[in-house]
């Protein structure tokens, strides 16, 4: 049985294969556009999962879309109704939209697949899973569970916004759920837009920002903006927003209610909108706590799964899992609306067709988020001959430790290598790697390559044997998806004017053995590394750790500011070329700075709109 | 269009939401002007709730 899920038209565009109940392939539409977060049809990605399974669009059985729109054009209409004549701004900006395009997405998918397929029936292939189905299939059927309590949160999907669904064995039956307009994903993003970032993208610069403020409007939301209650359902007070009826996400009680109008992006940040992130991370944390809890206690189940935007706020599931209301937490690497492809796909095989599911005995049945295409050593060397890389190649041995040393001595290195992540994290596979014990290695990497806010912490990559011994956490988070607190052993302390320093200053203390990746409340937002799923990137870090004693290493996405993280190796060597990283890894072939030719070095960073 | 048509009848049929249909109309009539008056829009500053 092979199927495709699709996600598309929103955000984040993706395509997966799945066979027999089995991954074989999902990759997001952005990696082979070039366009961050693309939202257009697919139609690279699909390619590519096509050809990964070795099969045409004929072969497959079912093409199934990750949402079911004449249910939103549903939430629309009575949205607007129930505003008349509120919101004909929104309205009059939407239906254009919807009238010649989205109300005919099942006529625009089955078009956009012909001439993939020698059939002129696509269209007889085509199911749709409601958003959130998608959000809870993919969350709990590639989860290691047999059974597990399902919680997705995101924006918003058809309706809901917050879902519950308890998963047993092939079965998924959604059993709560919380609808639009009341969705934490929107309070989230309601101060990222207060706060000067771009919603839908800018969510984690704001988790990002939290531990330089103090929480202190956490209470003012809650009395004010959010009713909750004690089992975690919530209400959001619809005068403090804009987005059912206007273009915005904040009304000007809003404004008034937190002191002024949002900040505007170039303007520089400051202590209160450093508070206000503080104060949105912690009721979201507390929102997430009290829902999880109340599940523990009422269902009796002791794993929980996770997916939807919500779930990529790492921070909070770190307070979930170390919360023990339930004892194991896993979470879908592809928490967004990318994995939706793949739980459309998961919701068709299971809930549609019935099939039985068995569980995988690995970590999980994700294979380690490396669904993406790779690219065989004789065409690595062939592509980079043609951009004109001079280049060295090795054995695996010898590559490793012209890695380390190259670490060693301080280098930011790209490091690209076997299938691409699926998801919005690198893994190790399309990496830019550190020294994590290097002071200046977090200055270096967010000035010189990322060309991003210098506020924002990066994160380990972990040997999963050592997690235990650096950070308080045990058990694997092999998807960057867990927060966790370096070992006090490991920590440095602050003398009083170091703790005194304002904000961003404080990130330049050096506040642990590793402080390139502990961010200013000693947290780190962990990946561990394990050699079933990434052999080679465990035997580099473990290359590391004999050399150097430290069983990590600096990961961060292999990209500059705004730019998709990059999919193939000239895409890797145009970014190397184009920032200051000093070497350059992709397969066995190895590239050092002051060997190319400066010819080819282009700023190519303007081409991007910032994120 | 006709399969939309059809689409939209069942979808009201399976939701039992008859009323849909003088209000679907309208809109879409209103919606219709307002397309043809306008291109394609996208709204900056928001979360993409349509």
């Amino acid at each position: 049985m092979r199927i495709l899920g699709i996600s598309a038209f929103y955000h984040d565009s993706a395509a997966a294969l799945l066979v027999d109940g089995r991954p074989v392939a999902a990759a997001q539409e952005e990696r082979f556009t070039r366009r961050k977060h693309d939202q257009r049809f697919p139609e690279s990605a699909i390619r590519y999962c096509l050809a990964q399974g070795g099969v045409g669009l004929d072969d497959v059985d079912h093409v199934v879309f990750f949402e079911k729109p004449l249910l939103k054009f549903e939430r629309l209409l009575e949205t607007y109704l129930a505003n008349a004549p509120r919101g004909f701004s929104q309205f009059r900006a939407a239906m254009p939209v919807w009238l010649k395009d989205k109300l005919f997405q099942k006529a625009a998918i089955a078009k956009a697949l012909m001439p993939m397929s020698a059939s002129v029936d696509v269209e007889s292939k085509l199911l749709f899973a409601e958003h959130h189905q998608s959000h809870a299939a993919s969350a709990f059927f590639a989860s290691p569970f047999e059974e597990a309590v399902v919680l997705t949160m995101d924006g918003v999907g058809e309706w809901a916004t917050t879902s519950v669904a308890i998963g047993r064995g092939n079965c998924l039956e959604t059993v709560r759920e919380i609808r639009w307009p009341h969705s934490l994903g929107l309070l989230y993003s309601a101060f990222t837009y207060y706060t000067g970032f771009k919603v839908n993208s800018g969510e984690y610069k704001v988790m990002g920002l939290a531990p330089y403020g103090v929480p202190r409007f956490k209470d003012l939301i809650l009395e004010k903006v959010v009713k909750l209650k004690p089992d975690g359902s919530f209400w959001l007070d619809q005068s403090y927003f804009d987005y059912t009826t206007g273009l915005t996400m904040t009304s000007r009680k809003f404004h008034d209610l937190f002191g002024g109008p949002p900040r505007h992006p170039d303007q520089p940040l400051g202590q209160r909108d450093m508070d206000l992130a503080a104060s949105v991370q912690a009721v979201t944390e507390e929102i997430v706590l009290r829902i999880t809890r109340e599940l523990a206690s009422t269902y009796g189940i002791p794993n929980l799964c996770l997916a939807g935007g919500v779930a990529l706020n790492c921070v909070a599931n770190g307070k979930v899992l170390r919360d023990r209301a339930f004892e194991r937490v896993w979470v879908q690497p592809a928490a967004g609306d990318a994995g939706g492809a793949l739980g459309a796909a998961y919701a068709a095989h299971y809930l549609h067709l019935g099939r039985a599911r068995t569980v995988s005995n690995a970590i999980d049945g994700m294979d380690g988020a490396y669904l993406g295409p790779a690219f065989a050593q004789s065409d690595i060397e062939d592509r980079l001959t043609r951009a004109g890389a001079r280049f060295t190649v090795h054995g695996e041995v010898e590559t490793l430790q012209h890695t380390v040393s190259a670490l060693e001595s301080g280098d930011a290195v790209g490091w690209f290598q076997g299938r691409m992540e699926f998801g919005p994290r690198a893994l190790g596979a399309r990496s830019i790697l550190g020294d994590p014990r290097n002071p200046s290695m977090q200055k270096t990497l967010n000035l010189k390559i990322k060309y991003r806010e210098s506020f924002r912490p990066f994160a380990p990559s972990v040997l999963a044997e050592h997690v235990a011994d650096w950070f308080e956490f045990e058990g694997a988070s092999p998807y960057m998806l867990m927060v966790a607190e370096v070992r006090p052993e490991h920590r440095r302390a602050m003398s009083e004017a170091e703790q005194s320093l304002f904000g961003v200053d404080k990130l330049n203390v050096p506040r642990s053995s590793v402080p390139a990746i502990t961010h200013v409340d000693y947290s780190a937002r962990i990946q561990t590394v394990h050699k079933e799923t990434n052999p080679r990137y465990h035997a580099l870090i473990d290359a590391f750790r004999a050399r150097t004693g430290c069983p990590m290493l600096v990961n961060t996405s292999f990209n500059v500011r705004g730019e998709p993280i990059v999919g193939t190796p000239e895409d890797a060597f145009r970014c190397f070329m184009g920032t200051e990283m000093e070497t350059l890894v992709i397969g066995d072939c190895v590239l050092s700075k002051n060997g190319q030719n400066p010819a080819l070095a282009q700023d190519y960073k303007s081409e991007f709109e910032l994120d | 269009m006709l399969s939309l048509a059809k689409e939209l009848t069942l979808y009201m049929s399976a939701r039992r939401k008859w009323w849909l249909a003088p209000v679907l109309a309208t809109l879409v009539v209103v919606g219709g002007l307002l397309a043809v008056a306008k291109g394609s829009a996208i709204a900056p500053f928001i979360y993409t709730v349509f």
